[in-house]
């Protein structure tokens, strides 16, 4: 007996965006009628390879066979015909309109709505029936939770026939009741003979669903295996790396008193979700505190919060006296004043005004204060002056502070911000993904600046999605999922494998269940949902 | 103020009502597809310009017309070439083709008529005819009912009654055809267009060659059927009134023809009284003159119920990160 | 993609922006019947080789300055403010208050006191717009457009019922009394034996205008307003993280604006005309645009865009007078520069950016 073709092959895909290689030479079989999972990390290049597959981006190179015969993909028209419907990390679905008319968007059959809405509802209904999917036909979009937006877009590709269905990244967004019922309709549909690749990078949902497992790490596809015949312990290591570890020359750390004290930190974004649930923790003179974590469950509402341009509830203490945590007074400004120093996750939309000059940028955040002043006038030569220095100091390359912060490599756009940030000799610093994107040498040069500056006393948060970082840098280790703080552990004592576990949501943490317990206020979560909508 | 009063400010209020209604509607397609336009003012005078012209040289208000909608939507493709092909700011590109279509027009008069900037005035076939409706003569003496008939309803020129009837189509169009679902998606979220399989840039091309047209045919009436002929920047702010009519209306047809109606209201009541008397506080011209334009802004501050414009307008659509 | 060295960006795309607008109007004259050569020779005979013709070419580029730095100004905020035209319709207003209503011992005590009302009147109108802009997020574009006309309205009815003297038939002010008269160049520069800028509206406030380039200069590169102006500008995201407050730093970016426009009325009011008259702006409000997006938003670029604008004013009115071709050629000019260097500049970049990507493959 012969294997029936895959319904996917992929062979050799690669894909660059500028400089940045997303997909390395990727192949990749899935069988028919399987659930096949894709884990990584943040930016392991998942993403870039499904929206090849679905005909959003072009490749550079690499053929792409669909049950048996070769295909081009050059557009989403080309990938429905095939048979492919993917369901985006961030929907694609017009709010304002009502399930029935997103269901028939680019499908209808005719000029007019009538006969395709009556259609779509009948196949809405059966569908609804066959595999758990129901949602209200004639609701607007945007009343729909979340998780019912995303039956939406299964219900979309379902209804374009495709029986190949690519999730990417379903759960990020759903409670674990919705996630649980998702997994349900996935099973159904795979009863039913559809082809299903879920792309996550939690090893729980991986273990719970899917047949066959493919890791991908920084753009390449590592291994590929059957579930069944592999341990979550295995996949995290796949996942991770056992790369060489970065080792960073440090004494033991001195810690002293409390430098910053954070009580019960609670933000609501604009879209009214809470993504910090009561942080609390104390930050010590002398010392790093990492937060580890998949990105996307708090840190950067944490470091914003911090930094004083988020809003929030609760109470941060700096060296005995209470910051403002909204209103007058909470800015980024007054942070600096107060002597927080923040490097911030992304320098190139929050860290630097990209078309200024080095010199400009180095004192992005501290252009008030009244030594750069005489008069009306900024002194700008002297701004110059002290600019040049800096990058010498902090061997920016090249040292040119006339460049724009655009014409510098990563590295050397991060020592500016660095620089600027610790020469102020702040008594905390906010690090977020001190090196994220940045070149080998340049990781060594930026891990010595934070020790030296934890050597000095000062009180260092350092969050970061690169766990070899964070244990390279940390004394303390804390891990933060869905807006919590899980316990904080001592770096000597924590072991990378169990973080990784906690930062996907598995495992315990001192006695409590901390799934539990999320699980739990996912449920408070739903129920007052429930009520408001 | 008489019946008599009462039905010659409605019906001058209707005249003044259609180009706006046209042009808004013209805007309405446009900005439901999320390509803004202010440049409708000078869509409507260019087409004011080449209806009047060429209805001044053949004869035909019909010729007169395919040249206005000739006209305005090359200038509409022109938007289009800038907005969506490379991906420029919208609302320069409005910017310009209102500037374009002031100096084309005069210089392109000048020109052709050595007139100062005008066409000669149009005659007999070279305008619109009023049609008088069936039987509007004979219901005339029923009393309220007939003269309302005769007056208001009957003898308007043809394209009054395309204005009119455009609203329930525009309606139509938009919320009961494909093309329209796609066009309105197109507006709001053009990624769910784009991943669904259809040409972003292909609709947005549509909505702007309608909007083109719409903008003709407010142009052609505006000189060739509320006036006798082109005169230099005969539009006089309309286009932009109508901008401010489709923010009024929410982006909605039937509310559109509201806004429109009652703008043009306030311009039938200053063109025909110079201050209003309201037993003694004296309402200057002047005031009526800024009203459209002061309750939009009003609208606009989101104090009496918030407009929300379709959410891609002005922004080009690009796939690639 | 591919990016353009500064310098290209900076000069070469408008300079072709600016070619291509002569061609194509080059086009229109030859369409219309007449000699593109023969017309840019008398333009340039009466705008630049008269005296009085740059008295008439600066009159026009000090209005184009003031509206130009205008709309610059709301450009580094990323602000399209499109309400130059109704703030300096009440720039004028103030200007004509003040000139009429208080008593000026001699020109620069009444100039600086109707320059400080100008300004002050401008800023008013554009605070409106700016700060629903800023705390509702109501369009500022549409908001400007839309003040632009209640500025019109309201002046026509500040000049028919009530500023107009009784029994004059016109809708305009009462002559501004002798004392508010600004020197106008020929005051300044005309001799006996050497008649120059004879009747030319160019004035005094062509001065200001200048100061006012070299203020905003100051401002947005040398101060710390400045840099948050263009820092908001650039990124919206960056300037929370650094404490800016957008709020604030729209309000007063789009106050300087309002201001810079209002000043147009001091050139206007009481330098032209010494009256106020209906639709004393004529325009320039919107030629600002044409002029800030030519003058890549730097006031050098600026003042050179306005004089460029001031000579097709200037040289137009000359073609209007001696040939066929009405003054509405420059309108077309206008729209062209515009079109080009702000809606279609990527149709101009692009091939610019393909030319240079392969000048530099072959060095490599």
């Amino acid at each position: 007996m012969t294997d029936p073709a895959p319904a996917i092959e992929l062979q050799g895909i690669s894909k660059s965006f500028g400089p940045v290689q997303a997909n390395k030479d990727i192949s990749l079989r899935v069988m028919p009628g399987t659930i096949h999972g894709i884990i990584g990390e943040n930016g392991a290049g998942k993403s870039t390879l499904m929206s090849i597959l679905y005909g959003f981006y072009a490749a550079d190179k690499g053929d792409i066979w669909i049950k048996g015969e070769k295909r081009q993909i050059p557009d989403s028209q080309a990938a429905i015909k095939a048979g492919i419907g993917m369901v985006f990390q961030h929907f694609k679905l017009v709010q304002n309109f009502t399930v029935l008319e997103n269901v028939i968007l680019g499908a209808e059959d005719g000029g007019l709505l009538r006969p395709s809405l009556a259609k779509a509802r009948g196949v809405l209904k059966s569908l609804a029936e066959e595999y758990e999917l129901s949602v209200d036909p004639d609701m607007q979009v945007q009343h729909l939770s979340v998780g019912h937006q995303q039956r939406v877009e299964i219900l979309k590709a379902l209804y374009r026939q495709a029986d190949i269905l690519i999730l990417d990244e379903p759960t990020g967004v759903l409670t674990p009741a919705e996630a649980d019922h998702l997994f349900r309709i996935l099973d159904n549909l795979r009863a039913e003979g559809k082809t299903i690749i879920l792309i996550t990078h939690k090893l729980r949902e991986i273990m719970e669903i899917t047949d066959t497992v493919s890791v991908m790490r920084r753009g390449e596809m590592t291994a590929t295996v059957k579930t069944a015949q592999t341990t979550p312990e295995e996949l995290a290591e796949l996942m991770v790396g056992r790369k060489v570890l970065l080792r960073v020359d440090k004494a033991p750390a001195q810690p002293k008193g409390a430098a910053l004290e954070v009580r019960d930190l609670r933000h609501v974004d604009t879209s009214g979700v809470e993504r910090l649930r009561g942080v609390s923790f104390d930050l010590h003179a002398g010392e790093v505190l990492g937060i580890a974590g998949v990105a996307g469950n708090g840190q950067s509402e944490l470091l914003e919060v911090l930094g004083g341009y988020a809003d929030a509830t609760g109470s941060v203490t700096l060296n005995g006296s209470a910051l403002p945590l909204s209103g007058a007074g909470c800015d980024g400004m007054a942070r600096r004043a107060a002597g927080i120093g923040h490097v911030p996750e992304d320098r190139q939309s929050e860290g630097l005004i990209m078309p200024y000059s080095a010199w400009e940028n180095s004192v992005f955040g501290y252009h008030r204060d009244p030594m750069w002043q005489s008069g009306l006038l900024m002194k700008n030569a002297a701004i110059r002056e002290d600019a040049a220095g800096k990058m010498e100091r902090f061997d920016v390359r090249p040292p040119n502070p006339d460049l724009a912060a655009k014409n510098f490599s990563g590295g050397n756009q991060q020592k500016i911000v660095l620089a600027r940030e610790i020469e102020r000799n702040p008594d905390v610093l906010l690090i977020g993904q001190p090196t994220r994107g940045v070149d080998i040498g340049a990781i060594e040069f930026i891990h010595q600046q934070i020790v030296r500056l934890r050597d000095a006393g000062k009180a260092i948060l350092l969050v970061s999605v690169e766990l070899d970082e964070i244990f390279a840098l940390s004394d303390r280790i804390g891990v933060m999922f869905d807006g919590r703080l899980m316990g904080i552990r001592d770096a000597a004592a924590a072991d990378q494998r169990e973080l990784g576990l906690l930062m996907a949501g598995v495992g315990e943490d001192e006695g409590q269940d901390p799934m539990a317990a999320a699980e739990a206020a996912e449920r408070e979560r739903e129920r007052r949902e429930a009520t408001h909508g | 103020m008489d019946y008599a009063t009462l039905l010659q400010v409605l019906d001058s209020t209707m005249r003044l009502a259609t180009p706006l209604l046209l042009a808004c509607l013209a805007g309405l397609f446009s900005e439901r597809a999320g390509v803004i336009d202010i440049g409708l003012e000078g869509k409507m005078l260019i087409a004011a310009f080449f209806s009047a012209a060429i209805a001044a040289a053949t004869g035909s208000v019909w010729l007169g017309l395919l040249a206005g909608l000739v006209s305005s939507t090359l200038l509409s493709f022109v938007h289009g070439l800038a907005s969506i092909t490379f991906r420029g700011n919208q609302l320069i590109s409005g910017v310009a083709i209102n500037f374009l279509a002031a100096g084309l027009t005069v210089l392109i008069a000048q020109d052709w008529f050595g007139q100062g900037g005008r066409t000669p005035s149009l005659i007999g076939s070279g305008r619109w005819e009023n049609i008088t409706l069936p039987l509007a003569e004979t219901l005339r003496p029923v009393p309220v009912l007939g003269p309302l008939y005769a007056d208001l309803i009957s003898g308007h020129s043809l394209l009054v009654y395309v204005g009119l009837v455009m609203v329930p189509v525009t309606w139509w169009v938009l919320f009961r055809t494909r093309f329209g679902l796609r066009l309105r998606a197109v507006g709001e979220a053009p990624e769910a267009v784009d991943t669904a399989g259809v040409s972003v840039t292909g609709l947005r091309y549509a909505a702007v060659g309608i909007c083109g047209l719409l903008c003709g045919l407010a142009g052609s009436y505006l000189a060739t059927g509320l006036q006798a002929g082109f005169v230099k920047d005969m539009t006089a702010g309309r286009g932009y009134i109508a901008l401010a009519a489709l923010i009024f209306a929410k982006w909605r047809p039937w509310s559109a023809l509201g806004a429109c109606l009652l703008f043009g209201l306030l311009q039938a009541v200053a063109l025909r009284y110079q201050n209003i008397d309201l037993g003694g506080i004296t309402i200057p011209v002047q005031v009526m003159d800024a009203l459209p334009y002061i309750l939009t802004v009003v609208i606009l501050a989101g104090f009496v119920g918030k407009a929300i414009p379709p959410r891609a307008g002005g922004e080009p659509y690009v796939k690639e990160r | 993609m591919d990016k353009l060295p500064p310098w290209a960006d900076a000069v070469l795309v408008p300079l072709i922006s600016l070619l291509l607008a002569a061609a194509l109007s080059a086009l229109v004259i030859l369409g219309i019947g007449e000699n593109p050569v023969e017309a840019f020779r008398l333009m340039v005979e009466g705008a630049l080789l008269r005296s009085a013709g740059w008295g008439y070419t600066l009159y026009y580029a000090t209005n184009f300055i003031f509206t130009g730095l205008a709309v610059s100004v709301a450009f580094h905020a990323r602000l399209f403010n499109i309400g130059g035209e109704g703030q300096a319709t009440l720039g004028g207003l103030g200007v004509a208050i003040v000139c009429l209503y208080l008593p000026w011992p001699h020109w620069t005590l009444a100039m600086l006191g109707a320059s400080v009302a100008a300004a002050l009147f401008g800023a008013a109108w554009a605070f409106i717009p700016a700060y629903l802009q800023a705390k509702r997020g109501s369009h500022i574009v549409i908001t400007t457009i839309m003040f632009n006309f209640i500025a019109a309205a309201l002046l026509n009815y500040l000049l028919v019922n009530v500023m107009k003297p009784a029994g004059q038939q016109d809708p305009a002010t009462d002559i501004f009394p002798a004392a508010t008269h600004l020197p106008t160049f020929q005051d300044m520069f005309a001799t006996e034996a050497n008649p120059l800028f004879r009747g030319a509206p160019g004035n005094v406030t062509f001065f200001l205008a200048i100061a006012a380039c070299v203020a905003i200069w100051a401002l947005i590169w040398r101060t710390r307003l400045g840099y948050e102006i263009r820092a908001l500008g650039h990124s919206e995201s960056a300037a929370r993280y650094a404490g800016i407050s957008p709020v604030k730093t729209i309000v007063v970016a789009m106050l300087i604006s309002g201001g810079l426009a209002g000043l147009m009325g001091v050139n206007t009011a009481m330098g032209e005309a010494e009256r106020l008259v209906m639709n004393a702006t004529e325009g320039a409000g919107f030629i600002g645009i044409a002029v800030a997006l030519m003058g890549r938003n730097h006031p050098v670029g600026v003042f050179l865009a306005a004089i460029l604008f001031g000579f097709l004013y200037q040289g137009g009115a000359e073609l209007a007078l001696w040939t066929n071709i009405p003054r509405e050629l420059i309108v077309v000019i206008q729209a062209l520069v515009i079109l080009f260097t702000g809606a279609l500049d990527n149709a101009v970049r692009m091939p610019l950016a393909r030319v240079f990507a392969m000048r530099r493959k072959p060095a490599e």
